[in-house]
């Protein structure tokens, strides 16, 4: 089953998103060893080419390593993990912030609205 | 890198009918590129010229450095987009004659294809649906170890289920030192399997670009570009 990918943006940073967020999610473990170039790409009906340079930039952000002859693996590196993690929250909390500026709610408005709901949630 | 495909100056009349008009392109190798454009554009007047069925009114084309004669077909694997096959041959009649024609045909690797989806290599071409059909003739092409593979319209008139198996055996079979190109206007589907793409427009290149240049740069797709490039 193909991924899906949203038209607005290259198909290359949705594919290291989709890396990010199943490692960060627990879906790949870390040491989990990834498919082959080809099977991936064919899993997310993607170009080879497009997801040979996402996985180079994985292993250069240090959330996967490749081990000669053996294939590519999730880092078992917990702090990349956690590295990772912050910077994804960090980004999608400034969309959110952004947002939130734009609707007009200052600063105090926003965490107010923010413990509201998040109690309500737990509930 | 070097180019794979380069035109100059490249043009195709029939009679009064200017098909292409003055065209330059260069294709490199190692990409999966789109040639996309509306019905009439061109489209298969170029891929005819890479492929020698046609022959330029002026200018030039090349494929590996070579005009489209003997040296040029045995590195470009053509799907034409009409189905050219004897009807009265079995499927495995089909295996021995590419195997025959062309010293690059991997016969295994047609008949791991053809096993993975049930056909049964003993029937006749005329008894399989179109679209097995379509499937045994994409088999054929992409079983060869060429240098270009040239795709025209592989994709029109086939069930998404069957489209979805095509994309698949494309991105599945390509060798990162082969370039392929594949024509159509079903841009949407085929969009994310493309490292690049060409834009043709009434016989002429109206843009060469990649499809995630576009997308970062223009915040939409090749295929939202296409509808308001070729607006009606």
């Amino acid at each position: 089953m193909a991924w899906d990918f949203e038209s607005d943006r290259s198909i290359y940073s949705q594919i290291i998103e989709h890396f990010e967020l199943s490692i960060l999610s627990g879906e790949l473990l870390p040491g989990a060893k990834l498919d082959s170039v080809r099977e991936l790409a064919s899993q997310a009906s993607v170009n080879p080419n497009t997801m040979q340079r996402a996985l180079s930039e994985l292993e250069r952000i240090g959330l996967v390593y490749t081990q000669r002859t053996n294939g590519r693996f999730i880092t078992q590196d917990l702090s990349a993990i956690e590295n990772a993690r912050n910077n994804f929250a960090k980004k999608h909390i400034i969309d959110f912030l952004n947002r939130m500026q734009s609707l007009g709610l200052n600063k105090a408005q926003i965490i107010d609205l923010i413990e509201k709901y998040y109690e309500e949630d737990l509930q | 890198m070097s180019n794979i495909l380069e035109c100059k100056n490249l043009r195709k009349q029939y009679g009064k009918l200017v098909a292409l008009n003055d065209i330059n392109l260069e294709l490199p190798e190692g990409k999966i590129i789109g040639l996309l454009g509306p019905n009439g554009s061109g489209k298969t007047t170029l891929i005819k010229l890479a492929s020698g069925l046609l022959v330029p009114s002026s200018g030039q084309i090349t494929v590996g450095g070579n005009a489209p004669g003997i040296e040029s077909k045995k590195i470009i694997s053509y799907l034409p987009e009409r189905n050219y096959l004897d009807n009265t041959m079995t499927v495995n009649q089909l295996i021995g004659f590419f195997g025959d024609f062309y010293p690059d045909f991997d016969k295994n690797k047609a008949v791991d294809m053809l096993t993975r989806l049930n056909i049964d290599s003993a029937r006749k071409l005329k008894t399989l649906s179109k679209g097995t059909k379509e499937k045994v003739q994409l088999i054929m092409v992409m079983s060869r170890n060429a240098k270009l593979y040239i795709l025209d319209e592989p994709i029109g008139g086939v069930d998404p289920a069957a489209r979805d198996y095509i994309l698949e055996t494309i991105i599945s079979n390509y060798n990162e030192d082969a370039t392929i190109l594949i024509s159509t206007h079903l841009i949407a589907d085929i969009e994310s399997v493309l490292d690049d793409f060409v834009f043709i427009k009434n016989g002429e290149i109206v843009m060469q670009s990649s499809v995630d240049k576009i997308r970062d740069e223009q915040g939409k797709s090749v295929d939202a570009l296409f509808r308001e490039e070729f607006k009606c």
